[in-house]
């Protein structure tokens, strides 16, 4: 996937060593650093082979849906009455997000390093589905970690990625949640580094994770460049995304950061209050920090100590975000902003009335975000937000917060 | 010559390995800590490494896990880590301390104020897991200029062709990894373990020492024959659990440094 780079280009980063400016790099025990160098000669060899990405473009097609839709939110732009809306329907894709995007990418890869199991770390359940779909397919055991208080959160997914053949090993240490899922799963990958690869599900971790992810999620954005050139014979104006760890905000962002006149702005989750302990904003409540095999920004105290994430949102429940995302920030290419789990649910609410699509709890943060732009925006604006997941899962969730008994 | 030179070369002359013992620092308490620390050279530890707690600890299992958990409840913070080693200085100028820790806290301190201030206390080596060869040039130069040893981990996994990658800038000694694995996981096999420490050994003229895996007196007997030391972690780590429940308990942890040392002798 290699285009044309200028030397001020913001798309050509990591250097050769994984880093954005001071962010990324592989910051993981000597037992792994040998795995992750092979990861990344794999990946390496991988990204410039056409029967690789022939294969990739193959299943994206034909296994996930894709194209997904880019569709006109007539609706939605009419009730705010500003900005022209569009959404970027990868909650349509197979598995109901676009974290198969990046799964099925990986687990090519893991194919072509000859491993023979796989184990990923899971907090929505969204990528552990994702990963249990892909290794049904390929015929791969896997293993998914996933934060005890998400087990029971949400178990419609636990019980999905055990009738897809995986095995759900519920994390009780540390804090029970995301982060602690993931520091599980690398002790696992620090026992088993033989025969494992990790399924990382978002553009975090060591290099070439971030990189390597964000390649496969920037289909998204390619389409969204094909499509709207198409629809409306120009550039969007903003591109808005939920973020997390960042995946579908980086997969919708990347093929458009050399061109200065798209605006784009991330959506943390803001919890109960980024002026409270009680979020997940990483950039806006957080500091820079090492973590997960990354320096990057995090919830963390004075004493370096990570924090527990809070969101309504289980899938942007992490105390970090990816280390381009922490780069980005800093040059200012990309605002990042934050919106309340109450202005989520809220949104949550109002997209399923409005456009008759439920979306997950993760881009109803990007969606509470647009009632907040939107309307004062002028009609030939044209906004593109990542409907990265469809909300499904996030009925009992949102059904107990309403007081609604299932 | 540093204090870990010292130690290694009249180890030497003793003819036998040293013991290195783990402590989480703070853990089950500052206090109890600090006590448990002072009883390790009269008991026959040769070098302490001192854990710094941290909340996620990647590469541990999970007696280390929680001794880390354990100690920040009770308020340890890194400050408090290196005014522990200054109060041990006060009484012991010989043993080598090594802190052993992930890179956020050192980070979040600020690297070279914390070596400044590790120096300071009395500290002599650095052993920071996630900060790889690749990694640890944040951290290398404050170190040195400070006189603190980065000691290098190798691991069943580092191959020939980048051993040299992490010889290189190590000093005073090497931790060879026994397994691939976290703390306190399953004992190595001494059989496998011999041809890769050969190895290291004609590439470098550093110490080598064997850690993880290594629980009981037999383990430490059988593994100190194939190195310059061996690392005794998680099951001194059990043994201070029990302090938590009941202080009087602090002479276990003495008795079993000691017969982990009887067995070196």
């Amino acid at each position: 996937m290699s285009k044309n780079k200028t030397p001020n280009s913001y798309s050509n980063q990591p250097d050769e060593r994984g880093h954005f400016g001071p962010y990324g790099g592989r910051y993981v025990a000597e037992t792994l650093m040998p795995l992750i160098l092979s990861v990344e000669e794999a990946w390496n060899a991988a990204k410039d082979d056409l029967t690789f990405w022939t294969e990739f473009h193959e299943l994206a097609k034909h296994y996930i849906g894709r194209p997904s839709p880019l569709y006109f939110a007539k609706k939605t732009t009419e009730h705010f009455g500003g900005a022209k809306i569009y959404f970027k329907r990868d909650e349509l894709n197979h598995t109901g997000a676009h974290k198969i995007n990046h799964c099925i990418g990986q687990v090519l890869l893991a194919k072509r390093m000859g491993k023979t199991r796989i184990i990923a770390e899971t907090g929505a359940g969204q990528h552990g589905v994702a990963t249990a779909t892909v290794c049904a397919l390929f015929d791969l055991p896997c293993t998914v970690f996933m934060g005890a208080k998400d087990v029971e959160r949400q178990a419609p997914n636990v019980f999905r990625m055990k009738l897809l053949g995986a095995e759900v090993i519920p994390v009780t240490a540390g804090s029970a949640s995301l982060k602690d899922a993931m520091n599980e799963a690398m002790r696992d990958w620090v026992t088993n580094v033989h025969n494992t690869y990790y399924l990382i599900g978002t553009v975090a971790g060591p290099h070439p994770f971030p990189t390597m992810v964000r390649e496969f999620q920037s289909v998204i954005g390619r389409e969204v460049r094909e499509q709207m050139d198409e629809r409306e014979g120009r550039l969007p104006d903003t591109l808005i995304a939920a973020i997390g760890g960042g995946s579908n905000a980086m997969g919708l962002f990347h093929p458009f950061l050399d061109d200065p006149d798209v605006k784009m702005i991330g959506v943390e989750a803001g919890g109960m209050g980024v002026d409270t302990n009680q979020h997940a904003a990483s950039l806006s409540g957080g500091t820079p920090g090492i973590l997960h095999g990354m320096q990057s920004y995090f919830l963390q105290d004075e004493d370096g100590q990570i924090q527990e994430a809070h969101s309504i949102s289980a899938g942007l429940d992490y105390p970090g975000i990816g280390p381009e995302h922490a780069w980005l920030f800093d040059q200012k290419r990309v605002q990042y902003v934050s919106v309340t789990d109450d202005e989520a649910l809220a949104a949550f609410q109002l997209c399923s009335k409005l456009e008759g699509i439920i979306p997950a709890l993760e881009p109803s943060h990007a969606f509470a975000h647009l009632t907040k732009i939107a309307p004062e925006l002028p009609k030939d604006h044209i906004i593109v937000m990542n409907l990265c997941g469809r909300g499904d899962k996030d009925i009992f969730t949102v059904a107990k917060k309403l007081g609604v008994d299932l | 010559m540093s204090r870990i030179e010292q130690k290694f070369a009249a180890l030497r002359k003793e003819g036998r390995a040293a013991l290195i013992t783990f402590i989480m620092s703070g853990d089950p308490d500052l206090e109890t800590s600090f006590e448990v620390l002072k009883s390790l050279p009269e008991n026959g530890a040769d070098i302490i490494e001192i854990g710094m707690p941290f909340t996620d600890p990647a590469a541990d299992g999970v007696t280390i896990q929680k001794a880390g958990l354990r100690a920040l409840k009770a308020g340890m913070t890194l400050r408090h880590t290196l005014e522990m080693v200054t109060k041990f200085r006060k009484t012991d100028t010989k043993t080598p301390i090594i802190l052993m820790g992930y890179a956020n806290p050192l980070f979040a301190f600020g690297m070279e104020k914390f070596a400044k201030a590790a120096n300071k206390a009395g500290v002599d080596g650095l052993i920071i897991v996630d900060l790889p060869p690749e990694e640890d040039c944040i951290l290398r130069d404050h170190a040195k200029d400070n006189n603190l040893d980065i000691i290098r981990l190798i691991t069943p996994t580092t191959d020939e062709r980048r051993l040299p990658k992490v010889l290189e800038g190590a000093s005073g000694f090497l931790y060879y990894v026994s397994i691939t694995g976290v703390t306190g996981a399953a004992k190595p096999d001494p059989n496998a373990l011999k041809p890769h420490i050969t190895q290291i050994k004609s590439q470098t003229d550093l110490p080598v020492v064997i850690g993880f895996g290594i629980k009981t007196p037999d383990d430490a007997k059988t593994m100190s024959g194939l190195a310059d030391g061996i690392v005794v972690g998680s099951s001194i780590v059990e043994k201070i659990a029990l302090l938590q429940e009941d202080k009087s308990k602090l002479g276990l942890v003495g008795d079993f440094v000691k017969s982990l040392s009887s067995a070196l002798k």
